[in-house]
């Protein structure tokens, strides 16, 4: 984790310092609006960034009250209002569609439209990848398609923001991935042969090498699924805000249609994304599981 | 944007933990269900229109099979009919022309034997009467057994009817 952390880290810092020398280069005076490029910048980033306040039409920014758990910063951020933002606009509409299409024989509209995503969730995610001993994890993975397309879709809107363009947002939801994936191969496997899987199935001797080797590929899979989401989130919307922060660097109103027609072009990407990286998540932690599942049937062959 | 912020993370996950027991019991739930019920229920529509399908088949092929055994049935009642009419009809017809040939047949011997009893009596009369004109003319001048060769002769000439 520390590691790639600062790797990341360094990526970032590498990802703005190219940034700020375009912008340097693209200028005609460089050194006299060098303030206003570092403002750009940072208004840029705020977009992107967790914060104590969230814009709202007409109101301007809002603060939001802060404080302290147990010596953990517990501050309702940006993020976390638009994650509860997207947990009740889920628990609404769907509760509202369930009912309906509990009524309906024939689900029309909104309805059949959830439905078709429930359905394809149920089919093409959990029994393709965990066989119909899955179905029991269905709720689990239907939330966390749902909760993060939300999420993703949020961004999207003006005023919005992605929550899952925030590293301890995805690394939040791959820790539940990760401890669904572990329950769910113990609970197939049994706690013995879970922790037997651990030791690779080779000599004693090795062990002391494998069962490290082991643990370690544990935590690299939720931790690839944490990185791809939000790296996926955040990308999208540093590209959409570069276009449009095009029209301030060259100062020139010649460059906004230019700007304007590829971040609407990105913007559609977008929401194609919102949907591959909520199904991609999910497929993945489906997958994870179905490992582990699968590996219970295997197990004998092993030991 | 890269450091990791403990308490947003506990934000996410005691949010999707509500968000997944809320939702398991107010969307999921019935929403799955009312899946499930309906894929049970086309499943069965399916089966019982394959079975409506597979029942209106047999039916039409024994609709069929009656039919075609009707119609040979016909076809074998018409034969017979026209065979027992041909045969009526010749039997009667032969019948008829049995009995006209009979009547015929009658007839003529009725008039057979008229001619000859009018024949009989008419010779006898004749004879009579020649006998009686010979008496008459000749005034017993011939014998008798002479008289009755004349007589004889003169019969003979006579035409037969």
């Amino acid at each position: 984790m520390l590691f790639s952390e600062k790797v990341t880290e360094q990526t970032a810092q590498a990802v703005s310092d190219t940034l700020h020398h375009s912008i340097a280069d693209s200028t005609v005076t460089a050194s006299a609006i060098e303030g206003r490029e570092e403002n750009l910048f940072t208004e840029l980033l705020h977009h992107i960034h967790d914060g104590n306040e969230i814009e709202l039409p007409f109101l301007g920014h809002v603060h939001l009250p802060q404080f302290e758990l147990f010596g953990i910063d517990l501050s309702i951020t940006k993020h976390v209002v638009f994650l509860w933002i997207a947990a009740l606009l889920l628990i609404i509409t769907l509760s509202i569609v369930a009912q309906k299409n509990k009524k309906n024989k024939v689900p029309k509209g909104f309805g059949n439209l959830i439905e078709v995503f429930v359905q394809f969730v149920r089919d093409e995610i959990v029994i393709a990848n965990m066989g119909k001993a899955g179905l029991g994890y269905l709720p689990y993975l239907l939330t966390t398609f749902f909760f993060i397309l939300t999420m993703n879709l949020l961004g999207l809107i003006p005023y919005g923001a992605s929550a899952t363009g925030n590293v301890s947002v995805t690394g939040g939801l791959a820790i539940i991935a990760f401890i669904m994936i572990q329950v769910s191969a113990i609970r197939a496997q049994g706690l013995g042969h879970y922790l037997a899987h651990l030791t690779g199935g080779v000599h004693w001797s090795l062990w002391p090498i494998m069962i490290p080797i082991e643990i370690l590929g544990l935590f690299t899979k939720p931790f690839a699924l944490c990185i791809r989401l939000f790296a996926n989130m955040t990308g999208g919307h540093v590209v959409i805000l570069a276009l449009i922060g095009l029209i301030f660097v060259f100062k020139s109103i010649l460059i906004a249609p230019l700007s304007v027609g590829f971040a609407l072009a990105i913007n559609l990407l977008e929401i194609f994304v919102a949907f591959l990286q909520a199904y991609i998540f999910t497929m993945l932690t489906a997958l994870f599981m179905g490992l582990g599942v699968q590996a219970a049937s295997h197990g004998e062959e092993h030991h | 944007m890269i450091d990791i912020n403990p308490g947003l993370m506990i934000w996410t996950i005691v949010t999707f933990v509500v968000l997944l027991i809320v939702l398991k019991a107010f969307a999921w739930k019935p929403l799955i269900q009312a899946l499930q019920s309906r894929e049970k229920e086309i499943t069965d529509a399916l089966q019982s229109a394959e079975q409506a399908k597979k029942d209106a088949e047999r039916m039409i092929a024994e609709n069929k099979l009656a039919m075609e055994k009707a119609n040979q049935e016909t076809a074998k009642l018409i034969a017979e009919s026209r065979v027992v009419a041909e045969q009526l009809k010749h039997d009667v017809l032969s019948k008829a022309n049995d009995s006209a040939k009979k009547m015929l047949e009658q007839a003529k011997d009725e008039i057979e034997r008229e001619k000859e009893s009018a024949l009989l009596q008419l010779r006898t009369e004749v004879a009579d009467l020649a006998v009686n004109v010979a008496e008459k003319i000749l005034d017993e001048s011939l014998d008798s057994p002479k008289q009755k060769k004349l007589v004889d002769k003169v019969i003979q000439q006579l035409p037969k009817n």
